[in-house]
């Protein structure tokens, strides 16, 4: 059980780093947002699985609702993380920012 | 189905005579159709009560009992718009049939953005772009929940819905430009029964 809660909390931890070094990597503001926006939520559904997991140690009645609150709040960060990301880009779009396209200077 | 509902509805609704007709008469299946709405809202926000009381003595549960139904009462048109139609409960069911495939392809797709990212020639990789395809789906919910997959799969935004379906989306590279629509829109077809 320990094996498989450090591990999923490692994974999550490479995700979570991936989204930083991504948003200091990519190349532009559209770019940027794919680390940002989606590398979190893969990290945030890991993490907190491995929370909700280590949670069920001592099984009974109260850990069980810890870890399903712990899964209401994937549940909702997977709903308004893509909601997010959503807005942001339209804003982009609407103020008439163009994307980086291949051979152009990072911005 | 419609037995069970029956009762269910008549303890949280106290609809008086509905639970003594011993017949299932074409009004009665039609009421208890009508109310089927009510008594999924119902279960849905009772049971997030109880997850996020935790608390089993009587005040609480009656306190949780009074004002989910005073939620269900309110919002009734909600979750379910249209009362009544059991293609709604249908959509759900094949929705929650279609998040496993969808937490999938969300790691796949991770995985391939966490290469991105780590690989020393990046920029040579990714080729950014925004495009435009006409999607085939129709209703307000696929649209929406095909828009929210593209966002969350990895390597594709979705910049702007039409009503009539034309999604703008920006990709990443190459590889996640060529997947849409394809399969994800195959899948969500199915799943709202607009195949």
């Amino acid at each position: 059980m320990d094996i498989i809660v450090v591990f999923l909390i490692i994974c999550g931890l490479v995700f979570f780093t991936g989204g930083a070094v991504g948003i200091l990597r990519f190349p532009d503001f559209y770019s940027r947002l794919h680390p940002a926006g989606k590398l979190d939520t893969g990290g945030a559904l890991l993490m907190m699985v491995a929370l909700a997991l280590f949670n069920l140690h001592h099984f009974s009645l109260a850990t069980v609702l810890t870890g399903l609150k712990i899964i209401l709040i994937v549940v909702f960060v997977f709903l308004s993380s893509p909601t997010a990301i959503h807005g942001i880009v339209d804003a982009g779009v609407r103020a008439g920012l163009g994307p980086w396209t291949r051979g152009e200077k990072r911005r | 189905m419609p037995a069970t509902t029956n009762t269910r509805e008549n303890t949280i609704l106290h609809e008086p005579g509905q639970g003594s007709d011993p017949g299932v008469t074409p009004s009665t299946r039609k009421r208890a159709r009508a109310f089927l709405p009510y008594a999924i809202t119902f279960i849905l926000l009772f049971s997030l009560w109880i997850v996020l009381s935790g608390k089993f003595d009587p005040f609480h549960l009656s306190l949780g009992l009074i004002s989910c139904v005073m939620v269900t009462l309110f919002s009734k048109d909600l979750i379910f718009p249209e009362p009544g139609t059991e293609g709604s409960l249908r959509t759900w069911v094949c929705f929650i049939r279609y998040v496993p495939w969808l937490l999938y392809q969300i790691f796949m797709a991770n995985l391939h953005v966490l290469y991105l990212t780590f690989h020393p020639r990046m920029m040579d990789l990714i080729d950014p772009r925004i495009f435009r395809f006409q999607s085939r789906l129709k209703g307000d919910l696929p649209l929406v929940t095909f828009a929210n997959s593209i966002t969350l799969t990895p390597g594709t935004i979705t910049v702007y819905v039409s009503i009539d379906g034309t999604f703008t989306v920006h990709a990443l590279d190459k590889s996640s430009r060529e997947s849409l629509p394809g399969e994800m829109e195959r899948r969500i077809a199915r799943a709202f029964g607009e195949e």
